[in-house]
């Protein structure tokens, strides 16, 4: 098992990101840094659009995450409804 | 091969070569288990220079800082020259004895431990 | 009825790939020179894709978000007097190695990505490095302007760009990139696409922007995180670009490796500097080197390493030496610098107390054996009224180009020496990992710019160190140079701080 990891700034709308992560990954941890909110999760994690305009209460677009991201760990793949970090081991 | 460049057979241009430091030669000299100098010295000098001054004249002013300086035993102290050892001819010149351009001269004194024993 | 959206698989492509055209009457050889000479086979480019898919429109649009976010943090730190909520002016000097260490090889990683997208024949690899290409160029901008609120008030950030062409330390991070450059466009992507960013500017815009959070400088932990938004875009090209390549041809698989081989040690030797901004620089302290090397190299790299198994590649050579490296290399770079303290082009000072035990906490097995002893030597002296300035010039190692400082990894106080003798020249290196770079390619590292050799042939002004520092490198003697003690950076600060508990 590796961990895939991405990390956010610590902003009103990463909040969100947050809460619907942890929501779709329930595996997931959270790790509050200086400035910075750091996900890991075992080999997946997924950030999906529905889950983020329900906690938003607004439309919102997977490319609008590279506002907030600081770094990800892992192989991405990104279409219309979601982002996902894969590692194969 | 000993570049991998899209020109055929290049060729680098030897920056340090001997001819382009005006008569000088570099000589580096570091000091074993003495880490309160960061790195070896470099030095530019004439080939010409014997190693008594090198030794006397020339390392004092940066090595001469360490407290354990005035300690050494020069009778005892041993050299490694290129990573060979090396017994100094004192009055013979770096040329003379093999000191090529860019040689690295180490010396060793075992009986000083460093600052606080810790190498430093 | 209403256009249908496109989905951005469909305007990935219509964007990317149907942008591209057939070489018709002209050699597409000839229109891609760069791309057969390194010996990299690629049979099909349209099996690239960005994962991401972005295309231009998209990443004008977020783009220009990002940048009006910055720059209003930029307007909101310069109005409110920024400068003065950081935890003490020890702080700037981290920003000063950050301008003209770091700063100028955002602009040469501009001009690396614009080189390498126009050399790929594949249209897909080529929209991701003008997107990366020009990310670049805004790292390097947004961080000028950034920073140019602390030249205000701070020595040592005025000249940067100069000192980066001059000063000896700088020729370690110039020639590191000089190196990618000067080599394919394949090995640049590997160089700087995979190896650099994938792993290695983690290590310097997480943790160490992080720290400037924790340290009270809104500006950069701003600029910091701005710019690792691009970087996770810039991850993921090094990473499917390396995928990429081990796909098409098996032959790639053990060029692929060389290459890993030697970047991985060359940005491991350069990220030296950055252990030290962390341990030694924040007054505040986020993490120690040691433990951010051990998430973000040992744990993201492993995992890095683990999925790119399946291709038979393993991880980099003398991955057993890096990891010892942790215990030591900033240590032995901080006292470096401050034993070079009137020649370096911001101030450096002895750790107080506190930090000291920080130190010793953090480095169980090593601080207080190897290194705590140089700085009670160092304040012995100090207390004399003789603060320790080293009196002589370092012997360089001719592939990284920094001092000889690293010791022996089983024996921490003895000085690694290794050399190699290429055409009757000796050439010297820090590390087995260094002298196999050479080894492998000496018509190209002969031609190092080493600056204590460029002082000694007269090229660089003097003969005085102080003439070399004051006319070649322009540094103002006496306020960009020596210890934070007594310095004008130090006397300003307390003016401002004047009755302020």
């Amino acid at each position: 098992m590796s961990k895939v990891y991405i990390a956010l700034q610590d902003n009103d709308e990463s909040r969100y990101i947050v809460e619907a992560i942890e929501e779709d990954n329930p595996d997931v941890t959270v790790i509050h840094q200086p400035a910075m909110i750091r996900i890991e999760a075992d080999n997946f994690l997924a950030v999906k659009r529905a889950t983020v305009e329900e906690k938003m209460g607004r439309d919102w677009d997977v490319q609008e995450l590279h506002l907030n991201m600081i770094t990800i760990g892992g192989n991405v793949d990104e279409d219309d409804e979601q982002i996902t970090l894969t590692w194969n081991s | 091969m000993p570049v991998h460049a899209i020109t055929p057979d290049y060729k680098g241009e030897v920056k340090d070569r001997f001819e382009n430091f005006h008569g000088n030669q570099v000589v580096y000299v570091g000091w074993d288990h003495h880490l309160m100098f960061c790195a070896a010295f470099a030095y530019p000098l004439p080939p010409e220079t014997t190693f008594r001054t090198l030794r006397d004249d020339v390392m004092p002013e940066a090595f001469s800082l360490h407290p354990e300086w005035d300690k050494i035993n020069w009778e005892t102290t041993t050299w490694l020259l290129d990573g060979e050892p090396f017994v100094p001819q004192l009055d013979v010149s770096l040329k003379d004895q093999g000191i090529g351009h860019k040689s690295l001269l180490r010396f060793q004194t075992p009986e000083l431990k460093g600052y606080k024993s810790a190498g430093v | 009825m209403a256009a249908k959206k496109l989905n951005i698989k469909d305007k990935y492509r219509l964007l990317t790939r149907d942008l591209d055209w057939e070489f018709s009457y002209r050699d597409r050889k000839k229109a891609f020179p760069f791309e057969e000479f390194e010996g990299i086979k690629i049979t099909d480019w349209s099996k690239w894709e960005d994962p991401f898919r972005l295309t231009m429109d998209a990443y004008w649009k977020y783009q220009a978000e990002k940048e009006k976010k910055l720059y209003a943090i930029f307007d909101a730190f310069a109005q409110n007097n920024g400068q003065l909520n950081i935890t003490d002016p020890r702080y700037v000097n981290a920003l000063k190695i950050f301008l003209t260490g770091v700063s100028p090889l955002e602009y040469q990683a501009f001009q690396g990505f614009a080189h390498t997208g126009r050399q790929f024949g594949g249209v897909g690899a080529r929209v991701a490095c003008q997107m990366q290409s020009i990310d670049e160029l805004r790292h390097v901008q947004t961080q000028v302007h950034a920073m140019s609120h602390y030249n205000k008030f701070f020595d040592g950030l005025q000249d940067w760009s100069h000192m980066h062409d001059r000063v000896w330390y700088l020729s370690v991070p110039k020639s590191f990139f000089n190196d990618a450059r000067a080599a394919g466009p394949f090995e640049f992507m590997v160089a700087i696409g995979f190896s650099f960013e994938y792993v290695l500017t983690n290590l310097l815009f997480v943790p160490f922007m992080s720290g400037a959070a924790y340290n009270g400088d809104m500006a950069t932990v701003t600029f910091g995180f701005s710019a690792q938004s691009d970087e996770a875009r810039h991850m993921t090209l090094g990473l499917e670009v390396i995928k990429f390549l081990l796909e098409q041809h098996e032959d790639n698989v053990p060029i692929v490796q060389k290459w890993i081989d030697k970047w991985f040690w060359r940005g491991t030797r350069l990220l030296t500097i950055v252990a030290m901004m962390m341990d030694y620089m924040l007054p505040n302290k986020v993490m120690s080197w040691k433990e951010a090397w051990e998430v973000y190299f040992e744990e993201a790299g492993g995992a890095l390493f683990k999925d790119l198994a399946r291709y038979g590649i393993r991880m980099p050579k003398y991955a057993d030496v890096i990891e010892k490296e942790k215990e030591h290399i900033s240590h032995q770079a901080w006292w470096t610098f401050y034993t070079h303290g009137h020649a370096a082009g911001f101030h450096t000072w002895i750790p107080t107390d506190e930090e000291l035990d920080w130190l010793s906490e953090k480095y169980p097995d090593t601080f207080d054996k190897y290194y705590r002893p140089r700085w009670e030597l160092a304040k012995e002296m100090e207390a004399k009224g003789e603060r320790f300035y080293t009196k002589a010039l370092p012997q360089l190692c001719t592939t990284c180009q920094i001092p000889m400082l690293f010791t022996e990894m089983d024996d921490p106080s003895q000085t690694c020496y290794r050399d190699s003798v290429y055409e009757g020249e000796r050439y010297h290196f820090c590390s087995d990992g260094c002298k196999d770079i050479f080894d492998d390619e000496p018509e190209k590292f002969v031609q190092s710019w080493l600056p204590v050799h460029q002082i000694f042939q007269g090229n660089c002004g003097g003969p005085g160190v102080e003439d070399i520092l004051r006319d070649y490198y322009q540094m103002n003697l006496g306020a960009d140079n020596m210890d934070i003690k007594g310095s004008p950076d130090e006397t300003r600060w307390k003016e401002w701080k004047k009755g302020v508990a």
